[in-house]
């Protein structure tokens, strides 16, 4: 860089106020128009759009645990036949794991951890835009072929040999094995950003341990994600060779195993859960500390509860895998191995109770979600220990105690913290809060419902009810317990309606926000709600962990940032010292064509292995029209 | 836990479940091994549902304790993190103790489910897409018959099924005498069960094999050694052949009308190896895998439209006059 070019560029040192905002509001704005929105990079828009097209697949999963629950409110029911019964379980699983769950966590990471850390966008933005096309056109590409009748019915775990050419001879399964490399693409990018934006892009002081406990956790995600995704996409690719070009990996009689399979998923299938619980626990923090009027108790026991809860989480995969005829000492240790991971589990429970305990707790909407999280999530964790004994395992596995145990878990330690932060972040990202009066009512309707819904399903189990039939007969005495069953289920999908009306409500005509209507802690709200498209005009410098609370006030900034184009402050890894600034992307078109591209490819790939060579092509134009250098300022001079 | 009062708890704890038997149900243990399995899961009950009432008492009175407040947030206390630094820890290490000892008790109880017994009665169970094949297996041939969707076994006897599946996974599951094992292609499995009393048992498919997983069940009939001992000398001959001119022409029709392509009938030219065999079909309890009782009326609806009670499932359905149905049907009931 010369002196010259320094000496030309106007940086934020040289502007003050309205006239700086100004300023960086135009060059980091998203351009006006379809094709500006189209082209967006703004972590904000994309974090919105990811979070409503992941509630989006919610309602539609929603709808489909509605249709099962008709189905099995009573006896032979003739609702739905047996085929679509088993497109729609499958449906089920797939949606709310693949295009919900593990999407509107990253979803909500896109959007706030470039804010939690004090920057002006995330790393890679165009990767990031990438990530949500995929993700888009993926969840289409299932739900489209599911109203075409091709929609998979093999199951959300698409066990082989089942789901092989021989037992399956329709396009299904390879709709949902393509579904899944989609997600993996996305799921993957988001990850790589989330790790580069924590590590790389953080406001100077904000040292490693001072970083959010939300930021923590969704960086713990980002890793098992990189870790476990590439077990399914070896998983997947080989089902998709094994029906389209007649591989064997799955075939026993040509030297395969289908118990490669079962490895291969359960390997990534069971981090996969903690991907979605993870994220839920950095959202319990971040709300119970605003709440609780303190900073969570025990933040380093927290955050080697994280690492420690990703490291063993990959350890006990097996447990899924009890009954397939496992050496017996061998799933004796995935017994303990699984058990085992109730100890970080049990210690962030304690560190949030005593938080609780030691506070001054105010009982808004965003609290009462993490007070039932609480009160369901342990016991579905107990109900897990049952699971992972492995005689215990062999009456329950495959019954609807599993099926209470996982929503359990899944929705009390995710979906209850993921309503909670809706309600906590909503005026963050609107502008406008949403009702406290219908956010009880949701909480209330919510908290009834789920355990109506799911309690029954432990004793279902118990009582010998399998999973994933689509009928039984009266004499089985499960009548009943269905029914109160479907009843929950009822009372619980209204507590989403309900959820939905505040939403809409609110964007409307809610109360205005302000900055920080929580009086929370952390940087997302030390800017305007909604925050501007450069985020902070100035970036802030951290000196403590909650630096909106313990920082006297007005907090220090750095100054020095180009406001003549995109530019980003890289500071150092572990104890954030600025390093330099960096050049952040402009808006491109590039990401949306390379996104239609590679969907192209992988729909046609489904139909014809061709479609490896001439699909290709036209990726490797959109990705070099992507990477074309384009010349900065500096380089010009 | 020492056994003696785990032994004790038992039936304080099963108490409130008994209500909850049903025809295929973990709470009503008819068998050795589901026995040790409920017991076990009793301990984890008692010992879960101790912890969720713990951390839900300590949830409640930390919400009540204090009902003012801050307007300012708190700020932390050197010492006090440090003491709940301590209680936290020690909760830990209570979570590792309880998790260590329930391992133990689990693998225990994992020893005494899977022992096995070298003088077991052997039998071989094949999964199909929908229904069982079940093969008593003797040294000398003559001795060894196959059947299908209906295991007959002596009470107090070790049983050893050794599993395997035809087609694609399947889950071999009698909740009353022991936990699932499941049947996978290119693996042989097995499973050993001792049933206590006499009676009829459901089991049912537990691992997703398809359109009609719904519809594979079957019935396992513990029988007294004499009564098994009878019944098996009985299954092991041939089918006996009609003598009525009815049944006559049912036999002809069977074979003539396509039905011995899929099915055996011992004794018979009808040799077919893609369906159960019906040998002494007439005998049994259910058909089509457990999907309806047994009776004249249900038999004849099954073959007239197999798919319209089991939609999907590999029989197709047959065109065939009334007076050839009633013949066929007269010809089976007789297959005892």
């Amino acid at each position: 860089m010369t002196v010259v070019a320094e000496q030309r560029e106007l940086r934020d040192d040289g502007l003050s106020g309205l006239e700086l905002s100004a300023r960086l509001d135009s060059i980091w704005r998203t351009p006006s128009g379809l094709l500006g929105a189209l082209m967006s990079v703004d972590h904000k828009v994309v974090g919105r759009r990811y979070i409503v097209t992941a509630f989006a697949f919610l309602l539609l999963g929603g709808i489909l645990a509605i249709l099962m629950r008709i189905q099995l409110a009573g006896p032979e029911k003739t609702f739905l036949s047996a085929d679509k019964y088993n497109q729609i379980f499958t449906m089920h699983g797939s949606t709310m794991m693949f295009l919900f769950a593990v999407p509107v966590m990253e979803a909500f990471a896109v959007y706030l951890v470039p804010l939690m850390v004090g920057t002006r966008n995330i790393a890679f933005p165009r990767l990031n835009a990438f990530s949500y096309w995929m993700f888009l056109f993926g969840g289409c590409f299932l739900w489209i072929s599911f109203a075409l009748n091709v929609g998979p019915d093999v199951g959300w775990f698409a066990y082989v040999p089942l789901s092989l050419l021989q037992y399956t001879p329709t396009k299904r399964p390879d709709v949902w094995a393509q579904m899944i490399t989609f997600t993996e693409v996305a799921a993957l990018a988001v990850s790589v950003e989330i790790v580069v934006t924590v590590f790389k892009l953080r406001a100077p002081g904000m040292t490693l341990d001072r970083i959010p406990l939300f930021v923590w956790a969704m960086l713990v995600t980002a890793f098992l994600v990189m870790f476990a995704m590439p077990a399914i996409m070896v998983a997947s690719t080989s089902l998709i060779l094994d029906r389209l070009v007649n591989t064997r990996f799955y075939d026993s009689s040509s030297g395969g195993h289908p118990l490669l399979w079962q490895h291969l998923f359960w390997f990534f299938g069971h981090p996969e859960v903690y991907i979605i619980f993870i994220p839920g626990t950095g959202m319990v923090s971040a709300i119970l500390a605003t709440f609780a009027r303190r900073p969570v108790i025990g933040y380093p026991i927290v955050i080697l509860s994280l690492i420690a809860t990703g490291f063993l989480s990959f350890g006990l995969w097996v447990h899924h895998m009890f009954v397939t005829g496992l050496p017996q000492l061998g799933a004796g240790l995935f017994t303990a191995s699984s058990m085992l991971i109730a100890v970080p589990s049990g210690l962030q429970i304690f560190c949030w109770l005593a938080t609780l305990w030691d506070g001054r707790p105010v009982y808004r909407t965003p609290l009462l979600f993490v007070i039932g999280f609480i009160a369901i999530f342990v016991l579905g964790g107990l109900s897990g220990v049952m699971v992972a004994s492995v005689p215990i395992d062999t009456q329950v596995h495959d019954t609807y105690f599993v099926v209470a145990h996982f929503h359990y878990v899944l929705i009390g330690g995710a979906v209850f913290p993921l309503i909670g932060a809706v309600y906590y972040w909503f005026p963050k990202i609107t502008g406008r809060m949403l009702s406290e009066r219908l956010g009880r009512w949701n909480f209330w309707l919510a908290f009834v419902g789920f355990n109506l819904a799911f309690f029954p399903m432990h004793i279902l189990g118990l009582i010998g009810m399998p999973r994933r039939i689509y009928t039984y007969t009266a004499d089985m005495d499960w009548a009943h317990l269905n029914l109160l069953s479907s009843g929950g289920a009822v009372v619980f999908a209204l507590s989403f309606a309900l959820l939905l009306v505040n939403v809409i409500i609110s964007l409307r005509a809610g109360a205005l926000a302000g900055d920080n209507p929580w009086d929370a802690s952390t940087l997302e709200w030390a800017t305007a709600s909604p925050p501007p498209p450069q985020n902070f005009d100035r970036i802030p410098v951290v000196k403590h962990r909650d630096p909106l609370w313990f920082d006297n006030g007005t907090l220090p900034v750095v100054a020095g940032l180009s406001v003549e184009r995109r530019e980003v402050l890289l500071t150092s890894l572990a104890e954030a010292e600025p390093q330099i600034r960096e050049a952040s992307p402009e808006p491109s078109i590039w990401p949306l064509l390379t996104a239609i591209a590679t969907t192209v490819f992988f729909i046609g790939s489904i139909f014809t292995p061709w479609a490896v060579l001439w699909g290709t092509p036209p990726m490797a134009v959109t990705l070099i029209g992507w990477f074309w250098p384009g010349g900065s300022k500096e380089d010009e001079e | 836990m020492p056994v003696r009062m785990r032994t004790a708890l038992v039936p304080f704890a099963t108490l409130p479940l008994a209500a909850c038997a049903g025809r295929q149900s973990a709470l009503d243990p008819q068998g050795l091994q589901s026995d040790q399995i409920l017991r076990n899961f009793l301990i984890f009950l008692i010992v879960g549902a101790v912890v969720w009432i713990a951390v839900l008492i300590v949830l409640c009175v930390g919400m009540l304790r204090r009902k003012r407040a801050a307007d300012q947030p708190l700020a932390l206390h050197h010492s006090f993190e440090q003491t709940t630094g301590r209680v936290v820890f020690a909760l830990g290490v209570a979570t590792l103790v309880i998790v260590l000892g329930l391992s133990i008790v689990s693998y225990a109880g994992q020893r005494t489910v899977f022992a096995k017994d070298e003088n077991a009665l052997t039998l071989k169970i094949i999964g199909h897409q929908w229904w069982w094949e079940v093969r008593y297996e003797d040294d000398s041939p003559d001795k060894s018959f196959v059947t299908a969707n209906e295991i007959r076994i002596p009470t107090g006897q070790p049983v050893k099924v050794e599993l395997e599946s035809a087609d694609v996974i399947h889950s071999f599951w009698v909740p009353s005498l022991t936990g699932k094992m499941d049947l996978i292609t290119g693996q042989k499995n097995e499973l050993q069960f001792t049933a206590k009393n006499a009676g009829v048992y459901r089991g049912q498919c537990a691992e997703f094999c398809g359109l009609q997983h719904a519809h594979m069940a079957f019935a396992v009939l513990a029988l007294s050694a004499d009564e098994f001992g009878r019944w098996r000398d009985h299954e092991n001959q041939s089918a006996s052949s009609p003598t009525d001119p009815l049944g006559k022409q049912g036999e002809q029709l069977f074979r003539a009308r396509g039905c011995a392509l899929c099915h055996t009938i011992r004794g018979t030219l009808a040799g077919g190896q893609l369906g159960p065999d019906l040998t002494h079909v007439g005998s049994r309890t259910t058909i089509a895998a457990g999907t309806l009782p047994m009776t004249p009326a249900t038999l004849g609806g099954w073959i007239a439209d197999p798919q319209h009670i089991k939609p999907g499932n590999y029989m197709p359905k047959m065109p065939l006059q009334s007076d050839e149905l009633i013949a066929i049907l007269h010809y089976l009931e007789q297959l005892k």
